[in-house]
C-alpha cells in the first residue's frame, strides 16, 4: 500500500504505524457526569464499515506527523490523506 | 530421443545427473527436454497413490515431474523440471518414493485407492479419539509432501529490490513481446518480465511465421532491439507472482541454482515492482482430458509435446497417439511427423473413437480405444483446449466471466487499478491477433497514464477455431481418470464431494483438494468444471470458478526474507560504551534491538552469579557504573510544555522547580499504568523525560499522538534524543567522590540534592548530571554527547580506580533494583494498575491527564486488589520462581484460590538469599504472613513470607546520603 503524505507525496504503507479510527481524535469531557461510559465508548466501540474509513496513521519513519487518511476497506483505496494538525482539531479536554 | 533443429546450443553440451546417472544434454535445454532426450520418462511417484509419473507439460503449468535439484544445505525440493534451465553439473533426484523410484515401496497404496477417496482424512481418522496424537498424525506427517528439506541452514544468498516504470508487462510471448516494442516506441519506461528463460512464449514452440519471418526469429529480434533501448529493462525467469494495492507488483526473479556460482550471485531476487500501468500478456495454458488412467508417464499436452520436439529437438516418443481439438491435434500431428515419430492414431472430433483406458506399467504402453482397439503407442498428447491465465487478474477478487466463444473463463470487471489484459490472457490466441493486441493495449496505457482522451484502439476480438472433443472420455472408462495430477484427485472424488453435497466449487476445492498442491490447478481446475459440467448438463459458466489468489507459482520464504535472517534480521543498536564491554570481555544480552554488557566476568569467575554478586556488592559498597544509554529520552520544550506534561503524567510536573527532577507515571488512556521514568526540568521550558527501554519507541509514538491530536494548540516541540546522549549510572556511596574528580560542580548534599539535575562540563565537555537513583544507592546518572561516550565509561574506571570502580551489567542493574523494590518491565506488563504497583497516591486528582477518567473505575481502585509486595522463602535455602501463584496454606491450586503471583526473583547478595517481588491480593495488609508458593511450570511448592517489597535501605538514607 502506498499512502498520499500531503507534504511527502506517495509513501510506502511501511513507514507508517497504524492506529485506527479517527475518532480517537475526539476525546470526551473528563469532567461530565457520564464521563466513564463517554471515555469506554471513545476507546472500545468502534463501527467496522466496509468502506469509507477514517483513520489514524502515523509515520514513524519519516517526519513523525499524524495523519487522517480517508481508504475504502473494501478496496483499499486512498480517497485523501491530510495532516491532523492542519484539520483544525478540537480540543475537548 | 534427440532429432535435428531446435533452439539449443549443440556446440555447448552439459553433463548432469539424474537418481545418480549421469547424462548429457545442450545449452537451452531445460532439466525436462534433457531428461526426455536421454529417454528418462519415468520421474517421480505421485502424492497419494504413488503411482508413476512422468513430464506432462513443458511449462510452469507442470504437475507431475517435480524433483529435487541440489544436495545438502544447497538442495531445493518440488523444482519443476520444465523450468530449470539445465546447466553443467547439475544434480537432480526423484522424490516421494521409498526405496527406488522404480519400485517404489510405497506404491501399494494405489490398492487402497478405495479407501483413499476425497474426504478420507475426515472420515478414517476420527476415531478412537486418543489414536489422533499417538498414531494417526505421525503417520500422516511422514506420508504427506513430497519433496524434503535438508534441515541445514540455507547457504544461498536471497536479495530484495524495488523497481519502478511507467508500464510493466507481464510476459514476454508475442502479445507480451509487442506490448513492450509499442510502449518503448511512444517513450514509456518499460520493464517486461517472463517467467522463462527465453522470451517469445508460444513462438519458440510453434512452427508459424509473425511478421514474414519464423516466429522464434521474430521473437529473438525483437528482444535484442528492447535490450538496446535505454527506457526498457527486460527480466527473463522473472514470475510475476502477485498484484498488490496501488500499483505494486510481487515478482520473483531466479538467477541460478547452480551450486558452483555458490554465493557469487543471489540465486533468487524478490522485487517489489511499482508500475502505474500494468499489461498482463500471460498467455495461456493447455488442460488435458479425463479418461481411464490418463495419468502414465508417456502421456503428455499436446502443446507441450510440440515444444519438446521444435524448441528442444526432443521427440517425447516414436510411436504417438494423439487426442483431442481438431486444428490443434492436426497440429501436433504435423510437428511430431515431421521431427520423425510415428503417428499411430489420432482421434479427434471426426474420429470414431476415443480413448477408454491406457495400459503400461512405468510407463505408456498402449491405449485402448472406446471401440475396443487397442492402439500401442509411447505417447499420447492430448489437447483439450487452452485456458487464458488470469490468476493475476483475481487478485483484487475480481470475478471471472464464462466466455462461450472461447469455452474458457476471461478476465472480468473490476479488474486491479491499472491493468489491461490482451493477448491469448484474455482468449485472443490467434499470433498476429495477439501483436495488434499487444500494441493496442500499450497505446491505450499510456494515453491513460497521459490522461489523455482514450484512443481509438482496434483491439481484436476473442475467438478460437471451434475445439470439439468428441466424447467425455472420462466417463466412457470404467477406470479411475485423473483431473489433478498432482494432488491425485480422480472424476470419482469430484462426483462424490458432490453427492455428499460438496457443491460450491470452493467447497470442492476444499474437500477434494483440487488445485490446492503447488501448481495451483493450472491443469486441472477448468477440467475439473468441464468434467462436472458434462455430468450434470450444465456450462462450466454456472458453475463459476474459483479466485486465484497470490502468489502465481511458490515463492521461497528465503526470498521475501532476503538478506534480512539471522543476525541481519532487525539491525542491531550497540551502546556507547560497547567497545570498552567488547575489550573487558562482557557478555551481552538482546534488550529489544539492543545489545548491552549483561555483567563482566573477571579472571576464576566460572559462573555468571559469581560475576552478578560481585559486581551488586562493589556498587553497594563503593561505586559502580553502568551503561543506561537505552533508556529513552525525550526532550520536551516549549510555552506550554509544562501543561503538556501535567496532561500525559499521572502526577503533576507543572510545580517542578528548575534543576530538579520528578519520578513521573504514565498511563494509557484505560487507566492501566503505560511506562514510568523520570521527568527533570533544566529550563522553565525545557524538560528530558526518559522512559523505559523498551517503550521507547511507542511512548514517544504517543507524546505525538496527543501533542498533535489531543492538544494541537499547545506551544510544545518534542524531539527524541536517546541516540544523542551516552548515559551512565554511577552507584554506591563512594560515587560522589569519584564524581567530583570529573565535574567542577559542587556535588554536595547542600548543593546538589538527592533528585538534583543540571547542566556540567565534563573535561570540556558539555553534559548533564542526575542525582537519581536505581540502585537504592546514592547514585547519579552523567549524560554527555554520544560520541564520548566510550572516553568517558573508560575515564570514570580511570578515575575510580582508587575507589574500586566496577563496571556492572543488566543483570546487576536488575538485582539491585528488586532488591530496592522498583518495577520494572515484570511488573509494568500492561494489566498493572498505579494502586496494584502502590504508586496509587500518584495518580493526581487535582486534574485531567490521560487516563485519569478510567483509572477511577471500581475494579482498578478495590481496596483489597493486588499489591506489589516482597517475599522470601522460608527455607532461607531455597530459591524462588517467578510466575508461581500464591494459595493459602493447604489450598488446592484452583483459579478462585489464586492470590496473585511472582513477577521478579532474584538472589541478593546483600541480604544473602533468595527473594521476589510480586502481586498479591490486599498484600500490603498481609506483610509477615506465610503463603504457599505453587509453581506447575516448574513443578514446585514452597512456603514463602510477605515482605515490604524494599529489602535495602527501606527508608532512604542510603539515597540522600
Amino acid at each position: 500500500m502506498k499512502i498520499p503524505h500531503p507534504l511527502l507525496g506517495l509513501r510506502d504503507a511501511s513507514e507508517f504505524v497504524y492506529l485506527g479510527d479517527a475518532s480517537m481524535l475526539q476525546r470526551p469531557d473528563p469532567t461530565a457526569p457520564t464521563a466513564p461510559e463517554k471515555f469506554h465508548e471513545y476507546l472500545h466501540v468502534r463501527t467496522n464499515p466496509a468502506g469509507t474509513h477514517r483513520e489514524l496513521w502515523f509515520h514513524e519513519y519519516g517526519d513523525r506527523s499524524w495523519l487522517i487518511v480517508t481508504r475504502n476497506t473494501v478496496t483499499h483505496d486512498i480517497l485523501n490523506a491530510e495532516l491532523v494538525t492542519a484539520t483544525g482539531v478540537r480540543d475537548a479536554g | 530421443m534427440r532429432v535435428e533443429g531446435g533452439l539449443i546450443d549443440r556446440a555447448r553440451p552439459l553433463n548432469f545427473t539424474f537418481n545418480g546417472k549421469g547424462y548429457t544434454g545442450y545449452h537451452g535445454d531445460t532439466l525436462a527436454s534433457a531428461l526426455l532426450a536421454n529417454g528418462v520418462r519415468l520421474v517421480g511417484r505421485s502424492f497419494k497413490y504413488h503411482r508413476p509419473r512422468g513430464i506432462f507439460s513443458a511449462g510452469s503449468e507442470e504437475p507431475n515431474a517435480l524433483v529435487q535439484i541440489g544436495e545438502g544445505a544447497w538442495q531445493e525440493p518440488n523444482t519443476k523440471t520444465t523450468t530449470v534451465p539445465l546447466f553443467d553439473g547439475l544434480t537432480a533426484s526423484s522424490q516421494n518414493h521409498l526405496g527406488s523410484l522404480e519400485n517404489d515401496l510405497m506404491a501399494f497404496n494405489d490398492r487402497l485407492s478405495r479407501f483413499l477417496t476425497a474426504g478420507f482424512y475426515y472420515k478414517t481418522f476420527m476415531w478412537p479419539r486418543s489414536f489422533w496424537e499417538r498414531f494417526y498424525e505421525p503417520l500422516i506427517r511422514r506420508a504427506a509432501g513430497l519433496g524434503a528439506l535438508s534441515g541445514a541452514d540455507d547457504p544461498s544468498r536471497y536479495e530484495r529490490g524495488h523497481l519502478h516504470c511507467d508500464v510493466l508487462v507481464v510476459g514476454g510471448g508475442p502479445t507480451g513481446l509487442s506490448a513492450a516494442r509499442e510502449a518503448a516506441a511512444l517513450g514509456a519506461r518499460v520493464i517486461l518480465a517472463d517467467e522463462d528463460s527465453l522470451f517469445g512464449g508460444r513462438l519458440n514452440s510453434e512452427r508459424e511465421n509473425v511478421e514474414g519471418q519464423a516466429g522464434y526469429q521474430w521473437a529473438r529480434q525483437t528482444t535484442s532491439t528492447l535490450a538496446s533501448a535505454e527506457n526498457v529493462r527486460l527480466m527473463p525467469r522473472t514470475t510475476v507472482f502477485g498484484a498488490y494495492d496501488h500499483g505494486v507488483y510481487g515478482a520473483l526473479e531466479v538467477l541460478t541454482d547452480d551450486p558452483k556460482i555458490g554465493t557469487e550471485m543471489p540465486r533468487q531476487i524478490y522485487w517489489r515492482i511499482n508500475a502505474r500501468r500494468v499489461i498482463l500478456c500471460s498467455g495461456a495454458t493447455e488442460r488435458s482430458i479425463a479418461f481411464a488412467n490418463n495419468d502414465r508417464p508417456g502421456i503428455m499436452l499436446a502443446g507441450g509435446a510440440r515444444t519438446y520436439a521444435n524448441r528442444f529437438a526432443v521427440l517425447p516418443g516414436r510411436r504417438v497417439a494423439i487426442l483431442g481439438a481438431d486444428n490443434e491435434a492436426a497440429q501436433t500431428a504435423e510437428d511430431l511427423k515431421a521431427a520423425g515419430a510415428e503417428i499411430v492414431a489420432t482421434l479427434t472430433s471426426a474420429a470414431e473413437s476415443t480413448v477408454a483406458d491406457t495400459q503400461g506399467r512405468r510407463c505408456l504402453s498402449a491405449i485402448k480405444l472406446a471401440d475396443g482397439r487397442k492402439v500401442e503407442c509411447d505417447t499420447l498428447a492430448v489437447c483439450g483446449g487452452w485456458n487464458p491465465n488470469i490468476q493475476l487478474t483475481s487478485h483484487h477478487r475480481s470475478k471471472p466471466v464464462w466466455n462461450d466463444e472461447i469455452d474458457g473463463f476471461v478476465p472480468g470487471e473490476d479488474l486491479p487499478p491499472g491493468m489491461i489484459v490482451a493477448g491469448a490472457a484474455r482468449g485472443v490466441f490467434d499470433s498476429q491477433d495477439c501483436l495488434a493486441d499487444g500494441a493496442a493495449a500499450a497505446a491505450l496505457s499510456l494515453s491513460d497514464i497521459a490522461q489523455n482522451a482514450p484512443v481509438e484502439a482496434q483491439r481484436p476480438r476473442p475467438s478460437v477455431k471451434p475445439v470439439q472433443i468428441k466424447t467425455p472420455a472420462a466417463l466412457a472408462g470404467s477406470g479411475r481418470a485423473w483431473v489433478d495430477l498432482q494432488n491425485d484427485v480422480t472424476a470419482k472424488d469430484l462426483f462424490q464431494a458432490q453427492a455428499e453435497g460438496f457443491k460450491s466449487v470452493e467447497h470442492m476445492k476444499r474437500y477434494t483438494t483440487l488445485g490446492m498442491a503447488t501448481d495451483q490447478g493450472r491443469t486441472s481446475n477448468s477440467l475439473a468444471l468441464r468434467v462436472l459440467g458434462q455430468a450434470y448438463g450444465v456450462s462450466p459458466g454456472d458453475l463459476g470458478t474459483t479466485l486465484a489468489r497470490p502468489p502465481y507459482n511458490p515463492v521461497a520464504i528465503g526470498a521475501f526474507a532476503g538478506p534480512s535472517r539471522g543476525q541481519h534480521c532487525r539491525p542491531t543498536r550497540r551502546t556507547p560504551s560497547h567497545a570498552f564491554a567488547e575489550g573487558a570481555v562482557a557478555t551481552f544480552v538482546e534488550t529489544g534491538a539492543w545489545l548491552r554488557a549483561q555483567w563482566y566476568a573477571q579472571d576464576g569467575e566460572t559462573h555468571w552469579r559469581q560475576s552478578v554478586d560481585r559486581e551488586v556488592n562493589a556498587t553497594r559498597n563503593g561505586v559502580g557504573i553502568c551503561d543506561v544509554t537505552t533508556l529513552g529520552k525525550i526532550e520536551v520544550t516549549g510555552a506550554d510544555a509544562a501543561a503538556f506534561l501535567d496532561f500525559v503524567y499521572a502526577n503533576t510536573m507543572s510545580t517542578l522547580k528548575i534543576g530538579r527532577t520528578r519520578y513521573g507515571l504514565m498511563l494509557r488512556e484505560d487507566g492501566f499504568v503505560m511506562d514510568d521514568g523520570t521527568c527533570a526540568r533544566l529550563a522553565d521550558e525545557h524538560y528530558v523525560v526518559t522512559t523505559t527501554t523498551a517503550n521507547a519507541v511507542s511512548v514517544f509514538r504517543h507524546l505525538e499522538f496527543v501533542r498533535q491530536c489531543l492538544r494541537p494548540h499547545f506551544d510544545v516541540h518534542l524531539i527524541s534524543s536517546t541516540e544523542q546522549w551516552a548515559q551512565f549510572a554511577v552507584a554506591g556511596p563512594r560515587s560522589r567522590d569519584l564524581l567530583q574528580r570529573l565535574v567542577n560542580t559542587d556535588l554536595s548534599n547542600e548543593a546538589f540534592p538527592f533528585m538534583a539535575c543540571g547542566p556540567v562540563d565534563v573535561l570540556g565537555v558539555p553534559g548533564r548530571l542526575f542525582r537519581i537513583s536505581f540502585s537504592g544507592e546514592l547514585a547519579y546518572e552523567i549524560a554527555v554527547p554520544t560520541r564520548y561516550g566510550n572516553a568517558l565509561f573508560a575515564k570514570l574506571l580511570e578515575l575510580g580506580a582508587d575507589l574500586d570502580a566496577t563496571p556492572y551489567g543488566t543483570e546487576a542493574l536488575g538485582v539491585m533494583r528488586i532488591e530496592k523494590g522498583h518495577a520494572a518491565g515484570n511488573e509494568l506488563n500492561g494489566t498493572t494498575t498505579a494502586l496494584n504497583l502502590g504508586l496509587g497516591r500518584m495518580v493526581s486528582s487535582k486534574k485531567d491527564c490521560i487516563g485519569s477518567v478510567l483509572s477511577k473505575r471500581p475494579e482498578m481502585v478495590r481496596e483489597d486488589g493486588l499489591r506489589l509486595v516482597g517475599f522470601i522463602p522460608t527455607d532461607r535455602e531455597r530459591q524462588l520462581t517467578a510466575g508461581a501463584h500464591f494459595l493459602e496454606p493447604g489450598a488446592q491450586a484452583t483459579m478462585e484460590n489464586d492470590l496473585g503471583w511472582m513477577s521478579s526473583v532474584a538472589y541478593s547478595p546483600t541480604l544473602g538469599q533468595s527473594i521476589g517481588l510480586g502481586f498479591l491480593m490486599a498484600g500490603t495488609d498481609r506483610l509477615g504472613e506465610r503463603l504457599t508458593a505453587w509453581d506447575e511450570l516448574r513443578g514446585t511448592t514452597q512456603e514463602v513470607e510477605v515482605t515490604s517489597p524494599h529489602f535495602v535501605d527501606p527508608d532512604g538514607t542510603r539515597l540522600k546520603s
